[in-house]
């Protein structure tokens, strides 16, 4: 009896009871489907957040207050550290004496604030940078100009938007360059508008608005201040030269900071210098953790589903005890029967794996289309992932029931009511 | 074949079952031999040990002592899958319940056996053997759309199938109305007496019995007597085949739609001397042909 026979009896038997088998099958759909779904909004969001470190340069470091380590990711800029990120810190990075490796370096103040135009008002973050940002973060005006030195230096009120913040925040035919908004309750002049930077959900500056730093130090956050009573940055970013000089504009940087610190020789730093790679890796390891989450949680569905294809196998085998006496009769060997019925377990739980894959997908396209920026990825892991564990489901789950069946006695089995 | 050589032989057979703490002695030593081309009729009241008999006979089980062999091999020392085996080469199983597969057409449940053996040409076999049985043109149709005779029929052609040494038969027209009972010994009767095919059946029905040439009878495990039947009944002969030999006369000479038939090609030469007979030959044809349309 070949392969191809086992799988037209074991669809044939199914057939049989519709209803019963898709309610079988649900454990198996549900557990799939939701690895199917996650996995595929995972790979996303991953995607989606490599393409914008990259659109960023990957010559980029980032130095955040605080020490970094990988077991509190994300934490750096929203923890108030005792010794922050200040001026001078910024002022030093950017000495090209002190720091030969680097091209320039950007200091960042953000913080969110209330944004008003008319009746309109958003909740958005606002950053405070200098005169180089668009330069450091590949990033340009679309319309108007950039912050100047003088802005800077006069702590002028004057704002930037992010596209996506000039299209809520202005009715279509407004024209917003040199109109005032309200930040925080203080007038702005609006000097320009960022191109589409793209990059949705987490960071898009399409999402931001822009102020000199000095302006958002003073007038916006003027809490954000160091014991010492010096205007703080959230974080500076420095381009260094070439992607090969990175570690040695990360020594650079350290050796300065510990210094300007006064950190003595056995201490751990007070600030994190990170590149690129490092993001990415903090950034592995949580999706990793989702993962290994989302895995523990399919390994229930898929026990639990499991279960029920075992608990269903053993029904059908009592209900067909007389077809398996009768096929025994007939000549039916003891593989014979374990072959139709773990087939069929596995036929159930292949079917089930597959809908699962097919209802995954679905959910996380919805997932996806929640953000238009990211976009759900299908990878072949999943799909092989996905039929493998369900054809294992299936046949550890059904070799008990089937070994039941191949070792019912014939006359038994034929006389069983 | 060679009518010399036992297609059975059982000697000094014993069947013990533990019942819990009962011992159940089903068969207290039993022998018998069984020739090729034999038509034989077991009976017994209940209890007497007939089907655990035809259960050790139809090497679905095997006996607590004494030798079994069928047709020169010994089944008493085989394990599961060797009788199977045999039971898949040697044996075609006839039981009172018919035991087709639900939901499942004629066709299939007859190339069942086939399957198992792993033939080619199951489909051209299958529809060979119903046919035989005269439903030919019921292949497609499922158990619950036959009636009983007709499904009791596509169960011989399931035993029939494999081209088996011989065919058990356990109490086959116990579930059927007297005509159809009539159909299946006739049909039983022509297998035996045209294809050569050794038939062994178990009835408490005398009527039905007196059908074979010999007749085994069984009591408390043993065998009572062992006897033959001068002038075996003749199926055909029966009032209720009346209806359906009136139905030949009149459509004499009518074509039988092409479907090859034992009473055209495969009668005997000594049963043609009996102008009944071949009447009633041509009659299993026509039943067929009457049910089916």
């Amino acid at each position: 009896m070949s392969i191809i026979e086992s799988f037209r009896i074991a669809l044939r038997a199914l057939s049989a009871n519709k209803l019963r088998s898709i309610l079988t099958m649900l454990g198996i759909i549900i557990g799939v489907g939701a690895v199917i779904a996650l996995m595929s909004v995972g790979q996303g969001v991953q995607q989606m957040v490599t393409e914008q470190l990259q659109s960023a340069g990957s010559n980029l470091l980032i130095i955040l207050p605080g020490k970094l380590s990988d077991a509190q990711p994300g934490g750096g800029t929203q923890r108030r550290p005792a010794n922050p990120l200040t001026n001078g810190d910024w002022r030093a990075i950017n000495d090209p004496l002190l720091t030969p490796d680097l091209i320039a370096a950007v200091p960042e103040v953000d913080g969110y604030a209330d944004v008003s135009h008319g009746k309109t008002t958003l909740r958005l973050n606002v950053t405070g940078t200098n005169d180089v940002f668009p330069n450091v973060r590949n990033y340009a005006v679309q319309e108007g100009r950039w912050i100047s030195p003088e802005d800077i230096a006069g702590q002028a009120r004057v704002v930037i938007l992010g596209s996506k913040v000039a299209e809520e925040l202005f009715a279509p035919g407004d024209f917003p360059l040199d109109q005032t908004i309200r930040i925080n309750g203080i007038p702005f002049r609006v000097i320009a508008v960022m191109e589409e930077k793209g990059g949705g959900g987490f960071g898009s500056f399409d999402n931001y608005v822009f102020v000199p730093f000095t302006t958002a130090q003073q007038r916006l956050f003027p809490y954000l201040r160091s014991p010492r009573g010096e205007p703080t940055l959230s974080l500076i970013l420095a381009k260094v030269v070439s992607e090969d000089r990175l570690d040695e504009a990360t020594a650079q940087i350290e050796n300065l900071l510990r210094q300007r610190h006064n950190i003595t020789f056995l201490n751990e730093d007070d600030f994190s210098v990170i590149n690129q790679a490092d993001i990415l890796d903090i950034f592995g390891s949580i999706i990793g953790v989702m993962n290994l989450f989302l895995g523990g949680v399919a390994a229930i569905s898929l026990l639990v589903g499991g279960i029920g294809i075992m608990n269903i196998m053993l029904v059908s085998v009592t209900e067909r005890t007389r077809e398996i006496g009768l096929r025994k009769a007939v000549g039916a060997k003891r593989r014979h029967i374990l072959t139709q019925f773990l087939v069929e377990a596995m036929v159930l739980s292949l079917l089930g794996g597959i809908l699962g894959m097919i209802l995954g997908f679905i959910g996380a396209q919805a997932i996806a289309s929640l953000s238009e920026d990211l976009q759900s990825v299908v990878t072949l892991d999943a799909i092989l992932l996905a039929t493998g564990v369900s054809t294992v489901v299936g046949l550890v789950f059904g070799i008990f029931p089937a070994l039941r069946a191949s070792q019912l006695h014939p006359i038994d089995a034929l006389r069983y009511e | 074949m060679d009518q010399n050589h036992a297609l059975i032989e059982i000697k000094d057979v014993t069947k013990v079952y533990q019942m819990g703490e009962v011992e159940v002695r089903a068969l207290r030593g039993v022998s018998l031999e069984v020739h090729p081309g034999e038509l034989v009729a077991i009976m017994g009241p209940s209890g007497s040990g007939k089907s655990t008999l035809m259960n050790i006979l139809g090497a679905l089980d095997v006996p607590t002592s004494g030798r079994y062999l069928l047709d020169g091999q010994d089944v008493g020392g085989m394990d599961d899958d060797h009788l199977a085996e045999i039971r898949n080469r040697k044996i075609g199983f006839v039981f009172q319940s018919f035991n087709l597969l639900p939901r499942t057409s004629a066709l299939a449940n007859v190339e069942l056996p086939l399957v198992y053996a792993g033939a080619k040409n199951r489909r051209e076999q299958a529809i060979a053997a119903l046919e035989l049985v005269g439903l030919g043109d019921r292949i497609h149709h499922n158990p619950n759309e036959l009636s009983g005779g007709q499904q009791q029929r596509v169960a011989i052609a399931r035993a029939l199938v494999n081209e088996p040494n011989i065919i058990l038969a356990d109490e086959p027209t116990g579930n059927l109305d007297s005509k159809s009972g009539a159909e299946i010994m006739r049909i039983f009767q022509d297998l035996n007496a045209q294809q050569d095919i050794t038939i062994i059946f178990v009835t408490h029905e005398p009527e039905i019995a007196e059908h074979t040439r010999r007749i085994i009878r069984l009591q408390d495990g043993q065998v009572l007597s062992d006897s033959s039947v001068k002038n075996p009944r003749q199926a055909g002969d029966r009032a209720y085949t009346r209806r359906a030999r009136d139905i030949a006369h009149h459509e004499n000479g009518a074509d039988n739609n092409g479907a090859p038939s034992l009473a055209e090609e495969k009668i005997h030469p000594d049963e043609q001397s009996d102008p009944g007979s071949v009447e009633t030959q041509s009659i299993v044809t026509q039943m067929g042909a009457e049910e089916g349309a």
